[in-house]
């Protein structure tokens, strides 16, 4: 669990951040603070601007107002305004992304090796016994056969793709991973496996993690503290059990009710 | 310039087969400083690709369109070409451009390396030690080195302006996890200068220490990518690869057939249908200038003779 000392400063501080596309909204004024070795969550329908939220304030999309505070290792940058070989250094050291669709985030005809020693590669390390070692360490954490190392992705079921994806973000030790529907496209099954390991992995490293899912088990398993969007506003937000639990804003209520109860 | 081409052809060995109507070297004036200033702004960021207005040549993409073009902004009257494409100096390509430019620019050819102001090379650097003054142009197919790992052309610029290379380690790694070695043998990536991550066209591996260092001004010009780039004399050229599987060159079992080098790159030629093979020197220059040595030594009157063509007094002053 996390735990806000009076002298920390938060990891991440999202002020009012907003994403035009034309006339249309991206999302609009949304504003949150990160803590160390905390997950939240940000739920709403498809078309809420969940993903162009995460977008904004992993350094990926610039958006059209406001600001992303990030305390990096080498102090507080802007991840809007930061000149970008500072942002792009912290967004491949200190950050990870997971998508959703494993093709985005992973080098679909380069071994499952090559994709989890990209980033130590790139942070400098020219040893491939070392790279090696790190990436088969790897494998065995995110539960793939450590014979797979040489095969390449496209082998791979959605499952392995996705704890893949992990691996090769979290091989740097990053302070915050980004997940953009990381379960979505697996089934049941499969979703409950990665949630577990998922779960244990930000407790063994003490990750902060931004989860953005459509899937309220997801949240209610893994988040801390939780986001609700509609139309590309924050409609609600507050501890996981507290929103899931006693939803005040209508659209929120509607969410809840809406899942099938076995 | 025209007067001087003037000149030169009435006074040059080649003045009856030079072309009337056309511009010295082919290429008009405007583009021919378009590409100058192309050259002075590539050497001035060494391994830095830089574009240019690429134009149609009297041949095919793939033929040497952007050699050509540079050397044909580089040559003046009184410099003398030598071409090579895999080493030789009697292949078509190279003879066809050689030919090319004593027919628009009525300078000097050579197939001696030593004698050279302008070589222009596809596939090989010579043996013989290039000197300060020289200029070696290299034809270049794909200039981004990038380009097979990361196809998106604008991302691949952005990885250069940042000095972020961990993605062609990547590609090493997938070779040595493949094949327990780094197998690529030409166009293998270096990084000059400690900055820009380089495609040295596609020479063998075997001649990438030679990059290192060369006295001579190297200039890549790729026609068809439209991009020019280039090396300075005296430029660290690094090969890139890891700690524990350190850069090597090819090395042969064998030494040339005729002339005997165990030092040089060697063709494997087949020479019967009974699998029959022999190795001999991939440049024609340095293994012809070897065999002349040997006959010398062998027939003492043959020595002058050899001496007066200018082939053994050159190669002295090393």
């Amino acid at each position: 669990m996390y735990m806000k000392g009076p002298d920390q400063v938060p990891l991440l501080k999202v002020e009012s951040i907003s994403k035009f596309y034309g006339r249309r909204i991206g999302c609009h004024g949304i504003g949150f603070e990160l803590w160390p070795g905390e997950v939240l969550g940000i739920v709403g329908e498809s078309g809420s601007g969940k993903t162009t939220l995460l977008n904004c304030i992993s350094g990926q999309l610039e958006p059209s107002e406001g600001a992303v505070w990030y305390a990096s290792n080498g102090g507080v940058i802007d991840m809007c305004k930061a000149p970008e070989p500072q942002r792009r250094l912290a967004m491949r050291t200190e950050m990870g992304t997971v998508y959703q669709n494993p093709r985005d985030g992973l080098r679909m005809h380069v071994s499952a090796g090559g994709n989890i020693g990209e980033r130590l590669m790139a942070n400098g390390l020219r040893h491939y016994g070392r790279v090696r070692r790190r990436a088969l360490n790897w494998l065995e954490k995110v539960e793939i056969d450590q014979e797979r190392i040489d095969d390449t992705p496209g082998t791979f079921s959605g499952g392995m793709q996705q704890r893949l994806q992990i691996a090769r973000n979290l091989v740097t030790g990053p302070r915050i991973i980004f997940m953009d529907e990381p379960t979505s496209g697996l089934d049941v099954s499969v979703q409950a496996r990665l949630l577990d390991l998922l779960r244990g992995l930000v407790t063994e490293l003490d990750l902060s993690m931004v989860i953005v899912t459509h899937d309220l088990a997801v949240t209610r398993l893994l988040a801390h503290r939780l986001i609700v969007m509609k139309d590309g506003k924050s409609v609600e937000s507050g501890l996981t059990d507290q929103v899931l639990d006693d939803p005040q804003h209508p659209y929120t209520q509607l969410l809840v009710s809406s899942i099938l109860q076995p | 310039m025209k007067k001087q081409f003037k000149e030169q052809s009435e006074t040059g060995s080649d003045r009856s087969c030079v072309m009337e109507g056309y511009n010295f070297a082919y290429l008009d004036e405007q583009t021919k400083r378009m590409i100058r200033r192309t050259i002075l702004k590539a050497v001035a960021i060494p391994g830095y690709q830089v574009p240019f207005g690429s134009r149609e040549m009297p041949l095919p993409y793939g033929w040497g369109t952007g050699g050509i073009q540079v050397t044909a902004s580089l040559i003046g009257p009184e410099d003398t070409l030598k071409v090579i494409d895999q080493g030789a100096d009697d292949t078509t390509n190279a003879v066809s451009i050689r030919r090319f430019f004593s027919r628009t620019a009525g300078v000097h050819t050579t197939t001696r390396t030593r004698e050279a102001t302008i070589i222009q090379t596809r596939h090989r650097i010579p043996e013989t030690h290039l000197r300060n003054g020289q200029i070696i142009v290299y034809q270049v197919p794909i200039p981004e080195p990038l380009r097979f790992i990361e196809p998106r052309a604008k991302e691949v610029r952005r990885m250069h302006a940042l000095k972020e290379y961990g993605i062609m380690f990547v590609k090493l790694y997938e070779d040595i996890s493949r094949h327990g070695r780094i197998a690529k043998a030409f166009d293998y990536p270096v990084l000059v200068n400690g900055r820009y991550v380089m495609s040295p066209s596609p020479i063998p591996k075997f001649d990438n220490p030679k990059m290192d260092c060369m006295p001579a001004l190297q200039i890549f010009g790729a026609g068809r990518e439209k991009r020019i780039y280039a090396v300075p004399p005296y430029t660290r050229v690094k090969s890139l690869d890891f700690e524990d599987y350190p850069f090597e060159v090819e090395r042969w079992s064998k030494s040339c057939a005729l002339c005997g080098s165990e030092h040089s790159y060697l063709d494997e030629i087949i020479t019967d249908d009974q699998g029959s093979r022999m190795y001999v020197c991939s440049d024609t220059d340095y293994c012809s200038l070897r065999l002349a040595e040997r006959d010398r030594d062998f027939q003492p009157g043959f020595k002058d003779e050899i001496r007066a063509s200018g082939a053994i007094g050159e190669r002295k002053c090393t």
